[in-house]
């Protein structure tokens, strides 16, 4: 894909697998997340451009919403109530807001402690966050886009086989200016990426008229 | 790293030999919730006693071996907690670890809350009631207008409130728990409440695990369709017994095990 062949593409990146990214959306624009090779869990957190203190809020998405998971139309909504952004295309149907990003830390907890020492989200967050003033402290419960998580009615959450085929997309266009970052993510160690982390595409559009 | 077909095979026999020990086994292990009228807290292991009434919110001190008895004195209130590490504030409960390790959105007697270090902060060593909200957080400025039609005392701003008084700000604020906040799912994934699960008197243990600042939070759940409800609640911090090596919470599973590991490593 070439930025000949859509004219108001501002901003095109192959993001390697298992790496972070980070960059602002200015209001109106439209960050286009592509799972490049399928059943690769994007693990996403957003702030607020001008105020790095109100960012993505996982538990007043899902209140404001009254459901689980994040799908077309989903706003996405920040600690101070506003909209950072909303959902507005989606190829794949069925992303995850509950479940966090892998750690060091929580990956030995679950899978042994040998797995400490694989690479993880956090680590990715932390060193992007880093260019933008930013700490673990701010690290908050996260997007996780093509990662399918159902939750059943008696709570039972499992991080199931993605169902995201190559080339699926997910649209997110922005309500204010944000600070968009992602973890592309490198857990091996359940489904979420089909056990082998894959690179995906970004690719960044004005609204019409901008 | 791109993985060998023989590392996908193994990571994947792996995860599902743990997802079967989480979601099967594990499960078939846990107790009952407590009845109402069990494990009164000894006299002379009570430490402190307040009460909250509806609306607000109260900090205080838990150390490793103490715990925080939780009480719903009418059944009307949820209570909405924040808790970070003493010594470094910057590790907090996490609510997606908490879920994720243990498989399941539920808590109940016998689970353990994680903190984002792969420890544990708090264990359900008693809960009568069973049914807590790791998903939805607490009432926001704008939830209660929107369900009562004037502004109110909420969540959101009883965190940031707290939180200002101990030195910690906004960025502080983590996703909650809410205790007896019965919050369910339906098949297509729209979240309902269980009001039937609500009852006078319903109670939790928490048994800090490490030292701990934590903040309670008395306000309507948004997802009650009663926005009115409330009334006080009781907080009872008390001493324990700390966590042997057959500790229900510590032996429940493969996960639980480790994470106890891991937070005894800060005491030795």
């Amino acid at each position: 894909m070439t930025d000949s062949v859509i004219p108001d593409l501002t901003y095109a990146f192959d993001i390697p697998s298992e790496r972070p990214w980070s960059r602002v959306l200015k209001k109106g624009q439209t960050l286009r997340i592509i799972d490049s090779e399928g059943q690769q869990a994007v693990d996403a957190l957003l702030y607020c451009a001008d105020d790095l203190a109100e960012r993505y809020s996982s538990q007043d998405t899902l209140r404001v919403q009254g459901s689980a998971y994040i799908e077309l139309g989903t706003r996405l909504i920040s600690n101070k109530g506003r909209v950072l952004a909303r959902i507005t295309a989606d190829s794949c149907g069925r992303h995850d807001t509950s479940a966090g990003c892998c750690s060091c830390e929580s990956n030995a907890v679950r899978f042994g402690e040998p797995t400490k020492y694989q690479h993880a989200c956090r680590e990715n967050f932390i060193l992007e966050l880093s260019k933008h003033g930013l700490t673990k402290r701010d690290i908050v419960s996260n997007l996780n886009f093509f990662m399918n998580v159902p939750i059943d009615a008696n709570g039972n959450f499992t991080v199931v086989d993605g169902i995201s085929a190559p080339g699926n997309h997910v649209d997110v266009t922005a309500e204010m200016d944000v600070l968009f970052v992602i973890s592309n993510c490198p857990q091996v160690n359940n489904p979420c990426n089909g056990f082998n982390p894959t690179p995906i595409r970004v690719e960044i559009r004005d609204a019409p008229g901008m | 790293m791109a993985q060998t077909q023989a590392q996908i095979a193994a990571n994947r026999r792996r995860y599902e030999e743990l997802r079967a020990a989480g979601q099967e086994l594990t499960p078939r292990g846990l107790p009952e919730a407590t009845a109402l009228e069990r494990a009164p807290i000894p006299p002379d292991a009570v430490i402190h006693r307040e009460t909250v009434p509806s609306g607000w919110y109260t900090t205080l001190l838990l150390r490793r071996g103490e715990a925080l008895r939780i009480v719903d004195d009418t059944g009307q209130s949820s209570v909405s907690l924040l808790a970070w590490r003493e010594e470094d504030p910057s590790e907090r409960i996490n609510c997606a670890d908490t879920i994720k390790v243990q498989w399941s959105a539920a808590i109940s007697k016998g689970r353990v809350i994680l903190s984002d270090m792969g420890r544990v902060a708090f264990s359900l060593i008693e809960d009568s009631c069973g049914a807590h909200d790791l998903l939805v957080g607490g009432s926001t400025p704008a939830s209660v207008l929107a369900a009562t039609g004037v502004s109110g005392r909420n969540t959101q701003e009883n965190f940031l409130a707290a939180v200002s008084k101990i030195g910690l700000g906004v960025r502080d604020i983590s996703p909650c728990i809410t205790f007896f906040a019965p919050v369910a799912l339906d098949d297509a994934g729209r979240f309902r409440w269980q009001q039937g699960r609500k009852r006078a008197g319903d109670f939790v243990d928490l048994r800090a695990e490490m030292n701990l600042i934590v903040v309670a939070s008395n306000c309507t759940h948004p997802l009650n369709p009663q926005p009115s409800a409330g009334g006080n609640v009781t907080l009872i911090k008390h001493r324990v017994s700390a966590a042997a090596r057959e500790d229900l919470c510590r032996a429940a599973s493969p996960e639980a095990t480790r994470a106890f590991a891991f937070t005894d490593r800060l005491y030795v």
